[in-house]
């Protein structure tokens, strides 16, 4: 199934106002992660409005697809596709952090029903989809699951046990996601831990691995498509990225990691954000 | 509310030498992981034996003041915290002092088994120093906020766990267990704490400090909950309870001597830490009073449930953690006494 020019065109616009989403609500929140929140922006609006199978009003339909937020400092990004596909109230987004709120600082999926697992330590949502993906294999069930890693969190030794486990139970029904903008909390990957060559690495771990623009639209979608293809082998969709993607006051800069807009640069954030549609 | 009791120089400690780091002019309110990051600086001035480590969270747990300082001495292993404590004992083998850091809850949680086989088992030279311990590092919520560790790292054999109450007291705990052979685990926090001891203050690994000995029931405290003690003490004073104040912030081992001597004297006991009540200062001091001392007994800290999402102020009253609640504990452990 080809994705239309009419389809792409939505998907980026649904993009861009999930960005604009996200920071006005880290804006209004005064804590939080947001450039890594706007870099997986792309992947997670593919998967929720291109791809996954879900019921909004039946969070644990069994037909599902799954999606695990590895990386769940991104979280807001989760809570913002959560609104737009209809599992949460938009006005739900303003409670983020606040005591008593389902929108904890990291997923949590004691309280909020969409979140497929409670993350926020890094590495472990990978080992949790090859369960998920195991079930189903089990259950001889065509589910898919879908996990996204950060690039940082590679360095996590679990994540490549996981690796291993997953081409040894050879998990076509397991499609990953890494969010390579380079940047982790104390810098550029490079300089804090190298984790490069990525793609060969999984390569090596017996993984398909396809190597994209992450914020291009088309190529998101169709890597999406390809990977439900592969037999035999799960798939690992390199997205290259750029930390803070889709306002020049973000892009690119490691403080803005865990630090979040202030009111002046939301209204250029705003304002970039209005005007174009930050994907290809 | 009074205010905490005044810092006075010492001639033993001319004012501003602690450790060598200007303790005068930097606290009245400091976070425990700030004096932290200092004190690093200034044992590695002293020592060139000392190395650093941290798993991608420099800029939070303030080795990266080390690094800054002495980049040649520091590791940054990356987000790989079992990797980076495996490495901090071969680090001591090879003759180094290595402090490692990261939030608590990796340390202690993700890392524990590596801090049990390759630390605690042989019995190493190593320093884990973790970092946003507790309820209090609020926003980020109950993935982040550690109230196991304490528990976790007392259970191992050869290990001792140190719980600081403020910027001075963190800086003499760095010193001490630099000095000291053999594992530590030393909990600093996120959020600026109220300074409470002064330059003639002298923290020996093992002794509780007595900020006053009380006549109705005894509060034993750690941390930033030493703090909220003073404060409870304080409300109740108003009330005509005389309740004392402990500090316990060796947890292990623990100063029992002080543990029995204060229920000798109160016939009652206030435990209270940033930590769930199982298995923490409140656990260890159940233990000591069980086997010793039996008297009632009532623990502040985290009920056998996780950590939320919130601001601090707001936390401490959500988990009945406040002075407020510390006040009320010493009146239902006084109404315990009196059955
Ligand atoms: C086990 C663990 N260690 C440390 C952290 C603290 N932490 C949160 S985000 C982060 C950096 C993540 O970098 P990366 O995976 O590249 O994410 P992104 O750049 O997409 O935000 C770290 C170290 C954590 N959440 N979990
Ligand atoms: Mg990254």
């Amino acid at each position: 199934m080809a994705v239309t020019e009419d389809q792409l065109k939505a998907l980026k616009d649904k993009a861009r106002r999930v960005r604009i989403d996200i920071l006005k609500m880290l804006t209004d929140c005064g804590s939080g992660h947001t450039g890594g929140s706007l870099s997986s922006a792309d992947i997670a609006t593919a998967l929720y409005f291109y791809k996954m199978k879900y019921d909004a009003k039946k969070p644990n339909w069994k037909g599902r697809d799954h999606f695990i937020l590895s990386k769940g400092h991104a979280a807001p990004l989760l809570y913002t596709v959560l609104a737009h596909a209809g599992f949460i109230e938009h006005a739900e987004l303003c409670t983020l952090r606040k005591l008593g709120s389902r929108l904890q600082g990291h997923p949590d999926s004691k309280y909020l029903p969409g979140v497929e697992i409670s993350t926020g330590s890094l590495g472990q949502g990978l080992s949790v989809a090859n369960g998920i993906a195991l079930g189903h294999k089990l259950d001889k069930t065509t589910n898919r699951v879908y996990a996204l890693l950060g690039d940082g969190e590679l360095q996590e030794g679990q994540v490549w046990e996981a690796a291993i486990t997953a081409a040894h139970y050879k998990l076509d029904n397991l499609c990953a996601f890494v969010d390579n903008n380079g940047l982790q909390i104390d810098g550029p990957i490079a300089k804090v831990m190298g984790v490069e060559p990525i793609t060969d690495k999984w390569r090596a771990f017996g993984w398909e691995v396809l190597d994209i623009d992450g914020h291009d639209m088309a190529k998101i979608v169709a890597a999406l498509d390809r990977a439900e293809t592969v037999k035999g082998k799960p798939t690992m969709i390199v997205c290259r990225t750029v930390k803070g993607k889709g306002s020049k006051v973000f892009e690119g800069k490691v403080e803005f990691h865990g630090t979040t807009p202030s009111k002046d640069e939301l209204e250029i954030a705003l304002k970039e954000l209005s005007e174009e549609t930050v994907c290809k | 509310m009074r205010p905490f009791p005044p810092v006075a120089p010492s001639p033993r400690h001319p004012v501003g030498t602690l450790l060598g780091v200007n303790v005068s002019q930097a606290q009245q309110k400091v976070a425990t992981r700030d004096a932290y990051g200092d004190a690093l600086v200034s044992l590695g001035k002293k020592r060139n034996d000392v190395v650093v480590l941290d798993a991608d969270l420099s800029g939070s747990t303030k080795t990266g003041k080390f690094a800054k300082a002495f980049p040649e001495r520091f590791f940054n292993i990356g987000i790989a915290e079992q990797d980076m404590i495996g490495t901090a004992a071969g680090l001591s083998i090879a003759g180094k002092l290595p402090f490692a850091s990261t939030f608590a809850v990796f340390a202690t949680g993700r890392a524990w088994e590596q801090v049990r086989q390759s630390v605690c088992y042989p019995n190493l030279n190593v320093k884990i120093v973790a970092s946003h311990a507790g309820i209090t590092v609020g926003e980020d919520g109950g993935s982040h906020q550690s109230v196991e560790d304490i528990a976790l790292m007392r259970v191992l054999p050869n290990m001792t766990v140190i719980v600081p109450a403020d910027g001075p007291e963190t800086l003499q705990a760095i010193e001490a267990v630099a000095e000291y052979k053999g594992p530590c685990y030393v909990r600093v926090g996120r959020n600026k704490v109220p300074t409470l001891f002064g330059e003639d203050y002298k923290f020996k690994i093992g002794k509780a400090h007595v900020f006053n000995e009380g006549r109705d029931a005894a509060i034993i405290a750690a941390g930033l909950m030493v703090a909220e003690a003073i404060k409870a003490r304080d409300i109740l004073k108003n009330e005509g309870i005389d309740a004392g104040v402990i500090n316990m912030s060796t947890i292990k081992p623990i100063d029992a001597d002080a543990v029995i001597a204060a229920a000798k004297r109160c016939g009652a006991i206030v435990t209270a830490e940033e930590h769930s009540i199982i298995g923490g200062l409140g656990g260890a001091v159940a233990e000591v009073l069980a086997e010793s001392s039996p008297v009632p007994m009532v623990r502040i800290g985290v009920k056998d449930t996780f950590g939320t999402s919130g601001d601090q102020e707001g936390l401490l009253k959500h988990y009945g953690m406040s002075a407020q609640d510390i006040a009320a504990a010493v009146k239902e452990v006084m109404r315990k006494k009196s059955k």
